[in-house]
């Protein structure tokens, strides 16, 4: 019988740093992985924390790390050549196939942009997929910006909102909230369009609220919830809300049955 | 088949199943209680029928026979991980008829809610259970109210009576240790109480909804988040990761898990600091609804066996059994 809670160790292949506290480790990895799905990363004697697939390659796998915690402030100690200890990948992740040929809107706050990273590069990569790929991201500040060199390539094929919560007055770029830009994204057939918007518990809340307002149905909106998990499992409990076990029946749901799940 | 026996052919009998297996059941701990001169009731390996504590309901469940309240997954020493040698005897669970219906609902989170649990299953494989019978309720149990009160999923009834022993045996492997005694045959039913003080009536419309009702509130003033309501439950299956260094050498240590409770501070928090249940009051509504509604939407059984225990052992005198009846009336 498998022992389920046993590590590998997996190779840290390259290190991209985004900000001082926010890195993506390339990790060697094969095997079935999706988007939003996360692995169980830890370091011996330290513990272990969920982490969202940030981006799928050839024999690896993204995990984009904020420095917040005494795991990943371990993990920033690891440097190329190393390795780390993964287990995973668990959750049901995004299933792509749903939002093939339809108009795609992506919103993502902060690091809420790793679990969705991965579709974003999908529809970059086959832009023809989608009737139209949109993604709206918000960052604290210009400091805080993730994924630089991937928002390059993105703005060549994608319709691309970036902006920052605040900025100093030379900053260039955009700035406000991600819910600033909803009421004037233009929006053709309702029922052909879908949502896909991750990021902290606040800012789903308002993000939903907007999108509703434009008159999109529930069930074209999806949304990936963040919780303490310490199995991966459905064994731990702590990330049980309702009936649902975010583990093993999340992290992504439908709004529709997603919007019942009270903490 | 049910048997008769003396009770010196008992304690033999006891011998020879020790040789096979470790043997666990309530035992009274005098003195070491949670309080200053209080003892206590709670599991432990036995080695004498007279060790075991058969009137009393313990003060926590037979559940850490099963999973430890603290358990090492596994060593690691830099990369290699080592997991513990498991059990080398069977094990031998002593338990009332409400633990026993506790345990399909450790089943149901440990080896059917997602892959099954490995450190859970090796220990289940290897144990089987006795049932001891209930001749009086105990003062905070409702089983009779969650139909929890009889059961006939035990694999032997034990039953002492002055120098009688009576026995219930279903397993036929322990057929074999009476098959050879002096004593006789005869039809033996477990005794179970039809009857508690305390009566329940479980709400037949909650809804998530009903995280809305203030009655969570009320008792969020009076929780003090000690989670020994949790500890003390059989059902509650709750745990975190820990991992330790040895101190002498921090190239080892080891993972554990450890008991958790959803009612004490870190239990949803997550790195950066957010906290998805802030107050004593959600955490109460969080727990009474995954015993009475969630769990039931999931598995379609009640979680709670209506033991009793959370109520005797809460230091704020909270009741959950009013908490529900209370809940009941409303909808009256």
């Amino acid at each position: 019988m498998k022992n389920e809670y046993i590590p590998f160790s997996s190779q840290v292949k390259e290190i991209i740093p985004h900000t001082d506290t926010e890195y993506t480790f390339r990790m060697s990895f094969s095997g079935d992985v999706k988007p939003g799905q996360f692995f169980e990363v830890s370091i011996p004697k330290y513990g272990e924390a969920p982490i969202s697939v940030s981006g799928i390659g050839e024999g690896t796998v993204d995990l984009t790390i904020r420095k917040v915690g005494r795991v990943t402030n371990k993990i920033f100690e690891h440097y190329e050549g190393n390795s780390l200890l993964m287990r995973g990948p668990y959750g049901n992740g995004f299933d792509i196939e749903k939002f093939k040929g339809r108009d795609v809107v992506i919103i993502a706050g902060g690091t809420g942009l790793s679990p969705v990273k991965g579709i974003v590069d999908y529809f970059s990569q086959h832009p023809q997929d989608a009737s139209s790929t949109t993604l709206i991201a918000g960052f604290k500040s210009p400091d805080d910006i993730l994924f630089k060199q991937d928002f390059e390539n993105w703005e060549k094929t994608l319709h691309v909102i970036k902006t920052v919560d605040s900025a100093p007055e030379s900053y260039q770029g955009k700035t406000g909230m991600v819910t600033k830009y909803i009421p004037d994204l233009p929006i053709g057939d309702i029922s052909n369009t879908v949502f896909i918007t991750v990021g902290p518990p606040v800012m789903i809340k308002f993000t939903i609220i907007e999108i509703l307002k434009r008159g999109i149905p529930e069930e074209n909106i999806w949304i990936s919830h963040e919780r303490k998990m310490c199995c991966g499992l459905g064994k731990c409990g702590h990330c049980k809300m309702d009936s649902t076990y975010i583990c093993l029946d999340g992290p992504v749901f439908n709004y529709a049955d997603g919007k019942n799940l009270i903490d | 088949m049910g048997y008769q026996i003396t009770r010196e052919t008992a304690n033999r009998v006891f011998e020879q199943l020790k040789q096979s297996y470790d043997i666990f059941a309530p035992k009274f701990f005098s003195g070491e209680g949670c309080f200053s001169d209080t003892d206590i009731i709670r599991y432990g390996k036995v080695n004498t029928l007279d060790e075991i504590q058969w009137e009393h309901r313990s003060d926590y469940s037979f559940k850490e026979s099963l999973f430890a309240i603290n358990e090492t997954l596994f060593y690691f020493t830099e990369n290699e991980t080592t997991v513990p040698a498991g059990p080398e005897k069977k094990i031998m669970i002593f338990l009332k008829s409400c633990d026993l219906h506790a345990l399909k609902r450790l089943d149901a989170i440990y080896l059917e809610n997602g892959p099954e649990d490995f450190y859970y299953k090796r220990l289940r494989e290897k144990a089987v259970f006795v049932l001891m019978g209930c001749e009086e309720t105990c003062a905070t149990g409702f089983c009779a109210s969650m139909g929890t009160n009889r059961t006939e999923q035990y694999d032997m009834y034990l039953k002492i009576s002055g120098d009688t022993v009576l026995a219930d045996v279903k397993s036929q492997e322990l057929q074999t240790y009476f098959q050879n005694t002096d004593g006789r045959t005869c039809e033996v039913t477990p005794d179970y109480v039809t009857e508690n003080a305390e009566k329940v009536t479980l709400p037949q419309h909650l809804s998530v909804d009903s995280y809305q009702n203030p009655i969570w509130e009320e008792y969020g003033s009076r929780c003090i988040g000690c989670g020994r309501c949790n500890f003390a439950c059989p059902t509650c299956t709750c745990f975190t990761m820990q991992d330790i260094l040895y101190r002498d050498n921090e190239n080892v240590g080891e993972r554990r898990r450890v008991w958790a409770s959803c009612q004490v501070d870190g239990y949803t928090e997550i790195a950066g600091g957010v906290d998805f249940r802030k107050t004593q009051g959600q955490r109460m509504r969080f727990k009474v609804m995954h015993k009475i509604y969630d769990f039931e939407k999931r598995f379609g059984y009640p979680m709670c066996v209506g033991c009793g225990r959370c109520d005797a052992i809460c230091p704020e005198y909270i009741s959950y059994a009013n908490l529900i009846n209370k809940l009941s009336k409303e909808e009256a």
